[in-house]
């Protein structure tokens, strides 16, 4: 985490050249700076728009249903009619792809959005009331340790088989909330004895409300990173369980089920495994980079990652 | 240290206690070990399906409960019951263990020096171009779904036979099985076979380790390459590479120590799908082929080798821990 003994990078030596002008600024305007600075989180952000915009336009522009089938062209390599090529039963690849990338997407944001707030809420009342669910919380992180979310949620498969995919949604967030509210927790703790939050107390707010309106509020940056860096693990977990079949279902397609029934024909027929492969690589990495690039925005005294 | 160690120990062996047994419960009640015979046709008698369930314990009549008992019993005398054909899950069990081992135990322990290695001298040089590189990389490697990799890796190997002209019945590097059928495993032919069988899908679990190592190991080094002590251990007169070895790259080890359990759990989870792609019949596949037959006891005996896996990296990490930061051992 943030620790202030931490090395300051060069780089951000250089804005204290003019302390005045961005002292004017309202500390969003300033981290907004600062993102735009990094050329390489930019285009990770572009990325990820253009992707997303492909995802849900493309079912527009193309010709072909993802669940439609073209039988007069089976395992036909890319070409004018079809993008991306088709499958042996004569789908096609491109509108497989995109649609198991809306699929990817909006498990990767709900996903993410449920587990950061999980994280948080139950972080901080953890840390800030201390007792049974602090000691559950520390317990839960360690059994996540020892019995990893991927081998407990393909045990669960078999039951949610029939059901939405907002079950497995559900599902997956469950089991990647708890190392962050670990980390919520320890920030409450620090937090907690600041004075603001002592007046506050004081005063005789509830802890309900110090907690929502001045606690959660101080770890923003924290939460804003971990929620990104969420979206690209979740999609990450999601294409390994769909690619064994504990995931996604047919007829649904994910970009997980598209490589997982794929990956054998990588050498053979190409098309269908790299075209799915390669928007996940570029999709995940976009994600990743922006999320650094937030990090670097949001703390300029963490020297993590890549800078562009 | 003894009684810090003692503790540790205590603790882990309660946690694996803890999660083999929620692992069992739920895939006892999750699971559904009859519909293997629903499916025929004509359909067998139900007392001859509650016959054959009642015979390996799974049969949904018998309260969980009671199932429970019978499998922790058999657990205390070091039986994991039988598979659902009936087979030991020990025989299967200590069959595919080493399999999943030499996957896990080159993968973690290469990557692990390797992406130290990395990660720190990625740090000493910060901002050149060899730092940039493997950001680089670890950037990539970490966007890129072990399934990907596994099958990139794989297509590589069979590529680079080709172009250097082993078309034959031996091969460079092998990307199908652990060792060539019919072969003594022990001789010097077998093992150099196995051998060339390994390194691809060791390699896979290699490249994770390094990279998710290289990435920690940066920041924790960074945050050390800044502090007072390293100045002074320098301005005594130490070299600056023995200054960096001694002073700086032991105390950024000591956070690194907590990793070393949580890698072990990950890398197992990477091996299932290298041995998927790879066709290795290690622990992996037994995992994720128990769950599809709604095989129990097998399921069960998977994840507490997963866990018992993870107290020993996890003691072993306490040790480490032990060994580098001197005021736990006071």
């Amino acid at each position: 985490m943030a620790d202030p003994t931490e090395k300051v990078p060069v780089r951000d030596a250089q804005p204290a050249a003019a302390p005045d002008a961005d002292a004017a600024l309202s500390r969003g305007r300033l981290v907004w700076r600062r993102f735009l600075r990094r050329r390489l989180a930019m285009v990770g952000l572009a990325t990820v728009a253009l992707l997303f915009v492909a995802a849900y336009l493309s079912p527009q522009i193309s010709i072909w249903r993802y669940d439609q089938l073209d039988t007069s062209a089976f395992l036909s390599p890319p070409s004018a009619a079809h993008w991306f090529g088709t499958t042996q039963n004569g789908f096609d690849m491109f509108a497989l792809t995109m649609r198991g990338m809306q699929k990817s997407l909006v498990i990767g944001l709900l996903g993410a959005l449920i587990s950061t707030t999980l994280a948080a809420v139950i972080g901080a009342f953890a840390g800030y009331f201390g007792g049974v669910l602090s000691t559950a919380l520390l317990c839960l992180v360690d059994l996540l340790l020892v019995l990893p979310g991927f081998l407990i949620i393909a045990i669960l498969s078999p039951s949610f088989r029939g059901q939405s995919w907002l079950v497995f949604v559900l599902l997956l967030a469950a089991f990647q909330w708890m190392i962050t509210a670990r980390i919520v927790r320890g920030m409450t703790l620090s937090l907690k004895e600041r004075d603001f939050v002592h007046a506050a107390r004081f005063m005789g707010v509830p802890g309900r409300t110090i907690i929502f309106r001045h606690i959660l509020p101080n770890m923003a940056s924290l939460l804003i990173i971990d929620a990104t860096i969420n979206v690209s693990s979740l999609i990450l977990a999601e294409v390994g369980l769909s690619f064994f079949g504990f995931g996604v279902q047919p007829p649904d397609v994910s970009l997980g089920t598209l490589i997982g029934d794929y990956a054998g024909a990588a050498l053979t027929y190409p098309w269908e495994f790299y075209f799915p492969a390669g928007f996940l690589v570029a999709l995940v990495l976009a994600i990743n980079v922006v999320g650094d690039g937030l990090r670097d925005a949001l703390d300029p005294n963490a020297g993590v990652g890549i800078r562009s | 240290m003894v009684r810090f160690l003692l503790r540790r120990l205590l603790y882990l062996v309660l946690l694996v206690a803890v999660s083999t047994s929620v692992a069992y419960l739920l895939a006892a009640t999750q699971l559904n070990p009859r519909a293997r015979y629903e499916g025929r046709n004509p359909p067998p008698p139900e007392a001859v399906v509650d016959a054959a369930l009642d015979a390996v314990n799974m049969n949904d009549k018998t309260p969980v409960a009671r199932r429970f008992g019978f499998w922790t019993r058999g657990l205390t005398q070091g039986d994991l019951g039988l598979t659902i054909e009936g087979m030991p899950v020990n025989d299967e069990i200590s069959r595919r263990m080493w399999v999943s081992l030499r996957l896990v135990l080159i993968g973690s322990i290469v990557g692990t020096i390797l992406g130290v290695a990395a990660g720190a001298y990625g740090a000493v040089k910060q901002y050149r171009p060899v730092d940039h590189v493997l950001s680089v990389f670890s950037f990539v490697a970490l966007s890129t779904p072990v399934v990907v990799l596994a099958v990139l890796l794989k297509n590589a190997g069979i590529g680079l036979n080709n172009g250097l002209g082993f078309t034959g019945e031996t091969k460079l590097l092998y990307t199908t099985g652990e060792m060539t059928p019919g072969l003594d495993p022990w001789s010097l032919v077998g093992l150099t076979n196995r051998a060339a069988h390994v390194v691809l899908p060791s390699l896979v679990l290699i490249v994770i380790a390094v990279a998710f190592y290289g990435r920690y190991q940066r920041n924790a080094m960074l945050d050390v390459l800044g502090s007072d002590f390293l100045r002074t251990a320098q301005a005594k007169g130490l070299p600056r590479g023995r200054a960096l070895i001694v002073h700086g790259l032991r105390t950024a080890l000591i956070p690194m120590a907590t990793f070393f359990a949580y890698e072990f759990a990950l890398l197992f989870v990477g091996a299932t799908f290298t041995e998927r792609i790879f066709g290795w019949h290690g622990m992996g596949e037994y995992f994720v082929d128990a769950v599809t037959k709604s095989d129990v006891n097998s399921v069960a005996g998977v994840t507490l080798f997963v866990a018992v896996l993870v107290l020993i990296a996890g003691f072993l990490s306490d040790l480490a821990y032990a060994a580098l930061d001197p005021r736990v051992r006071v």
